[in-house]
């Protein structure tokens, strides 16, 4: 893109701009071998509340993450990150946790230093990251163990502090807790908790309505590739706007 | 049998008392062999990994051909590399013909195609795993090339001993394009040929239990690289 023709001029609002934030869709659309991934999506996301994307299995939520992040091309729409399309440089200021942890064949320690070095981060702080990091998910005894032996709990809570070690500006975390089990999911929950209360911005992918309870500042439903609704958290899970929300809500079998 | 049984133990005999004509050969061939393992994982492992991610016309055929390269009839090898360096060859002015550099050549070109196919394979296995995620950490092509190949260097490790088990145990190139020169381009498996056929079946008795040693070593440490426990998960 030469020139950027929907960056909103400067108004009064008093607006955050970071270097991936606003992370802004426009009107996505995604197709494969003829059916439609994800239709007509927009999504604003500003530093601010948690913001949970839900949805039944199949809604597309977790293209639309890969979208967000840059990962994906939309085949319509566009994605911007402070105004402009992704770029490499940027995308170290955004994390990504997978539903499955894709950890480096190194110990620990090794996977964090690695993700702080891509992350430009200098080396001098890379010991201190390291250790604060591992300590807030409780994995510091663990530092030298080769990763790929921990438990899937451990892993992903691995991936968790990797992906959270250089301070990105927005992590965006697709169904992390789906393999885990209720113990790991709360460790899981209650660091990105905190990683939520100390200012990173959160965009979590979850079809797990408790989980969304828990931790959702607001909601984003999708289904079948269409947001159906966007509110607060509050009013979404009291009084659902649109009937597919209501359905999951409830419990109900969506069309 | 009298013969046989005496040959072996002139065998054993030469092995025990390290002779010094035994220990000149086996030390050209271990140098031969090794510095050919290496310069071919210097061109084989970036060549294997540059085909791993990249996409082209024609790539299809460039690997069944590679592939079909790792089972290259070391005597062609030989041939090729014969013709090159003779005299009227186009690397003739070198004077490299029946030096052991010829030799390396030759080997190296006979491990080329074994380790780029493997590293090839193993790149591109664990880029379908890791793509995403290095994208995310804003890793470029050439440090997703780096970290797949280290990510991948059991599986590497254990092409590189393989390239070098065939290497060492080859006889068609090295004898064609050294010429088993006494002192200068003799090594195990052309001194094996030479003296059998020569009826010194001491000699060649006592090579061949130290390149069966070496082959029995080089497979227990290939094991010791797969199957370490620590290893294992690694791997």
């Amino acid at each position: 893109m030469p020139f950027s023709p929907d960056i909103p001029p400067m108004t009064a609002r008093t607006e955050h701009r970071g270097e991936v934030l606003p992370l802004v869709a426009r009107a996505l659309g995604l197709w494969r071998d003829g059916r439609t991934l994800l239709d007509n999506v927009d999504l604003r996301v500003e530093v601010g509340p948690l913001t949970v994307i839900m949805g039944p299995n199949g809604a597309g939520k977790s293209l639309l993450l890969r979208l967000l992040a840059g990962l994906i091309a939309p085949d319509a729409g566009s994605v911007t990150w402070a105004g402009r399309a992704p770029d490499r440089v940027r995308i170290k200021r955004l994390g990504f946790v997978f539903q499955a942890p894709v950890l480096l064949r190194r110990s620990v320690a090794d996977n964090l230093r690695y993700a702080l070095r891509a992350a430009g981060i200098p080396k001098a702080e890379w010991h201190e990251r390291t250790a604060s990091a591992l300590a807030e998910v409780g994995l510091d005894r663990l530092a030298d163990a080769p990763a790929r032996v921990l438990s899937g709990g451990e892993q992903q809570k691995l991936a968790l502090a990797r992906a959270l070690a250089p301070g990105p500006e927005v992590l965006l975390m697709d169904e992390p807790t789906a393999n885990l089990d209720p113990t790991a999911t709360a460790a899981i929950e209650d660091r990105v908790g905190r990683a939520r209360d100390a200012g990173t911005t959160i965009v979590f992918v979850t079809h797990d309505l408790g989980q969304a309870k828990r931790l959702a500042g607001r909601v984003v439903f999708l289904h079948r590739g269409r947001v159906t609704e966007d509110a607060p958290a509050a009013r979404f899970f009291d009084a659902p706007a649109s009937e597919p929300a209501a359905a999951f809500i409830e419990g109900r079998l969506l069309p | 049998m009298q013969d046989l049984s005496g040959a072996f133990a002139e065998a054993f005999r030469l092995l025990l008392d390290l002779d010094a004509d035994l220990m000149e050969i086996v030390g050209l061939s271990l140098r031969v062999s090794l510095t050919a393992v290496v310069a071919a994982a210097l061109i084989a492992l970036p060549l294997g990994a540059a085909l791993a991610v990249t996409r082209f016309p024609g790539r299809g055929a460039v690997l069944v051909t590679l592939n079909a390269l790792m089972g290259l009839p070391p005597v062609v090898v030989g041939l090729v590399v014969y013709l090159a360096l003779s005299r009227a060859g186009p690397l003739g002015p070198l004077g490299l013909l029946y030096t052991p550099e010829a030799m390396i050549l030759a080997q190296m070109l006979l491990v080329i195609p074994i380790v780029a196919a493997v590293t090839r394979q193993t790149v591109e296995d664990l880029r379908a795993e890791y793509d995403e995620q290095l994208r995310v950490f804003g890793v470029g092509p050439m440090g997703m090339v780096a970290t797949l190949l280290w990510e991948g260097r059991f599986s590497l490790l254990t092409a590189l001993l393989a390239g070098f088990g065939r290497a060492v145990a080859e006889v068609g190139a090295v004898i064609i394009v050294g010429g088993n020169i006494n002192h200068v381009t003799r090594v195990m498996t052309t001194a094996i040929a030479l003296e059998t056929s020569k009826g010194n079946l001491a000699l060649a008795l006592g090579l061949g239990i130290i390149l069966l040693l070496i082959a029995v070593a080089v497979n227990a440490a290939v094991m010791t690289v797969r199957r370490t426990p620590r290893h294992a998960v690694l791997a």
